[in-house]
Formats: C-alpha cells, sequence, structure tokens
C-alpha cells in the first residue's frame, strides 16, 4: 500500500474511527515512514485548533421559543391556502355577478356585452388549455411516483 | 448524538396522538442539531435559526412522502443542507450587487477586520464563535472560505461530533466518500491557514502547537 492508500486511515486515526487491527497496520506504517508521520502531526494541530472552536450557545428563550415559530410557519401556511381558496372564489363569484349584470342590464349596449362575452369565452379556453397540459405532462412525468 | 440517525423510532410517531404532536416531539429532539448545523453552514444566528425552522416547515408539509418515518434526520438533513446552500448563494449574489453598486459610489479602502469583500468568503459573523479569540477567529473565518461540501464535513465532524457512520446516512453516501471528504476539507482548511497566516505574520501561525487544548 502506498501514502495515498493511507490517506483515508489518516483521517479514521486521527478521529478514533479505526478499529484494533486497522490501529496497528496503520500505526505500523506510521513507524516507517516520517512523510505520513508529519502529516498526521499537522492534521492533529488542526484537529485541536478546530475542535476549540465552539459555537455560541443562544439564549433559553431561542429553544423555549423554537416549536412555536415552526408551528407559526405552519398556521400561516394553512391561513394562506385558506384565504387564497376564499379570495379567488370571491373573485369568481364577484366577476360572474358583475357579468351577469352588465348583460342582463337593457342600458348597456350590444358590442360591450358581446365583448364580455367573448373576453369570458377566451380565458375559460385559455384555463382549459392550461389544465389540460398539466394533466398531460403529469401522467407523463416518469419520476412522480419516485418517494424517498 | 450517538443516534441521530436512529432515534425517530416509530414510538414517536405511533405513541402521539397526532402527527403535529410528533412533530413537535421530534422538533424538540432535533431543534438543536439542525440549529448548529445551520449555523455552521450560513455563520450568522438570525440567518441559522431562520432557515432551520423553515427546514422543519417544510419537512413538515413533506411528511408524506417520507416512507420510513425512523429515517427523519437524514432525510431532514437533505431538506436543511438544500435551504443553506441556495441562501448563501442567494446572498453571495446579493452581496456581489451591493458591493459592485457600493464600489461604483465611492472608492475602495476597507480597513475593517473582517473585509466586507472577504474574496470568496461567505463573510460568517465573528460573533458566532464562542470565547472568541484570534486563531479562533482564523479558522472561522477560514471554514467560511471552504466549499460547500467541504465546509458540510467539517461542521457535522467538529461542531456535531457526528460518527462517520452517521455522516455517511446523514450524507447519502458511503464510509469511504466521508473520510475522503474530510480529508481533502481538511487539506484545503490548513491550506487557507497557513496561506493567511503566512501573509499576516509569519510567526502567529494558527497551526502552532497550543498548550492545554481547549477541548
Amino acid at each position: 500500500m502506498t501514502c495515498q492508500d493511507y490517506k483515508d486511515s489518516m483521517m479514521a486515526y486521527l478521529d478514533n474511527e479505526l478499529d484494533g487491527a486497522q490501529k496497528q497496520a496503520f500505526e505500523a506504517h506510521l513507524a516507517s515512514c516520517p512523510k505520513c508521520t508529519q502529516e498526521l502531526e499537522e492534521f492533529k494541530k488542526l484537529k485541536q485548533i478546530t475542535d476549540s472552536v465552539e459555537l455560541a450557545e443562544p439564549e433559553d428563550r431561542v429553544w423555549q421559543q423554537y416549536w412555536g415559530g415552526v408551528y407559526n410557519r405552519v398556521e400561516r401556511g394553512i391561513g394562506w391556502v385558506v384565504f387564497s381558496v376564499a379570495g379567488i372564489l370571491l373573485l369568481i363569484y364577484g366577476g360572474f355577478t358583475a357579468i351577469e349584470n352588465v348583460i342582463t342590464d337593457p342600458g348597456v349596449g350590444l358590442l360591450l356585452k358581446v365583448g364580455l362575452l367573448a373576453l369570458l369565452a377566451g380565458l375559460a379556453i385559455l384555463f382549459v388549455s392550461v389544465v389540460r397540459e398539466r394533466i398531460f405532462f403529469w401522467s407523463k412525468d416518469r419520476y412522480k411516483d419516485i418517494r424517498r | 448524538m450517538a443516534s441521530l440517525c436512529e432515534k425517530d423510532a416509530t414510538v414517536t410517531w405511533d405513541s402521539c396522538q397526532s402527527p403535529r404532536q410528533a412533530f413537535e416531539v421530534i422538533v424538540n429532539r432535533h431543534m438543536k442539531d439542525a440549529y448548529f448545523i445551520a449555523l455552521g453552514l450560513v455563520g450568522n444566528r438570525e440567518d441559522a435559526l431562520e432557515l432551520s425552522q423553515e427546514a422543519f416547515f417544510r419537512a413538515y408539509k413533506n411528511l408524506d412522502r417520507l416512507n420510513d418515518k425512523e429515517k427523519f434526520f437524514p432525510w431532514f438533513y437533505q431538506i436543511l443542507r438544500n435551504l443553506c446552500f441556495s441562501h448563501l448563494r442567494k446572498r453571495k449574489v446579493r452581496r456581489a450587487y451591493e458591493l459592485e453598486a457600493s464600489d461604483g459610489e465611492s472608492g475602495t479602502g476597507d480597513s475593517t477586520p473582517y473585509p466586507r469583500s472577504a474574496s470568496g468568503s461567505d463573510s460568517f459573523d465573528p460573533e458566532t464563535v464562542a470565547e472568541r479569540n484570534e486563531s479562533k477567529d482564523r479558522v472561522w473565518k477560514a471554514i467560511s472560505r471552504l466549499d460547500e461540501k467541504h465546509r458540510e464535513v467539517i461542521v457535522l465532524r467538529h461542531f456535531r461530533n457526528l460518527s462517520y457512520d452517521e455522516m455517511a446516512k446523514v450524507l447519502f453516501c458511503n464510509r469511504g466518500t466521508v473520510t475522503s471528504r474530510l480529508y481533502y476539507a481538511r487539506k484545503r482548511l490548513k491550506e487557507i491557514l497557513d496561506r493567511e497566516s503566512g501573509s499576516a505574520d509569519a510567526d502567529s501561525s494558527v497551526l502552532e502547537p497550543r498548550k492545554g487544548g481547549q477541548k
């Protein structure tokens, strides 16, 4: 085995992750290889100084309020879904009522009524087209059933 | 920490009355790991708190995609790391724009100890480190200059003390990849520190032997 082959063992040796036999084999290599011995010494110093860096513990209230922060997001997520659905429904209802009023109003000109109906028809065609496209791509998606 | 990847046994999921309750137990169990890992990856307390909570929220939303509930943490870790790295990329782009704008307005000349440009660094907040001193600040800054894959193994190993097997589980790779990644991460860290101490002060190398380790 070459020194390059021992580089992984060096890390595991440094982190105390070798079993007895592996440790012995690596120590035997060290005894005959000053280059690896020196590299190991340098890594030991690096590990020592890196281990000395500790991240500051936040105040206790951060942990006490942690779940609250996560739950707020969950709650807000539900809130946004309900709000969006209700908003869309109200918009659709309001829109239809307004259009109905315009269509049934004898004072409104025929051209405006036809224009409005054409606008609605165009919107409906666009909506159906997008939905159909989505369904088509979803049914062809090879990865849709893949879960971790 | 020893059972980070295996502890979310069905005991939690089955013994709680609702998935929300079970999730609360899981969050309380892993919040420190999530927060400190995020802190090690992004280097800023506010962002770490925000990102780790967001990761839990996304995990809750997608909980039905996780078939084996016992493997919650490795799955959750992927969400967390992706969020952190995508946050870092956005921050880098934003900072580049800000620098461009400020360089256009005024001349250069920054004498702060933590340069705002920090060539390639993610500008970690030095206040994040407990009991600071010059050498710890240098190491922390050097970690911020590692690339994502190298930084993450250093964070998992040194700040959360994960074993190689645990690291292999959360990184979805084998033990050999973990050791190899750690080797190159440490080598790169050493290069950065050597270069920095060489340019700052040849006599004050961070890697000089220290008397009485702090850990």
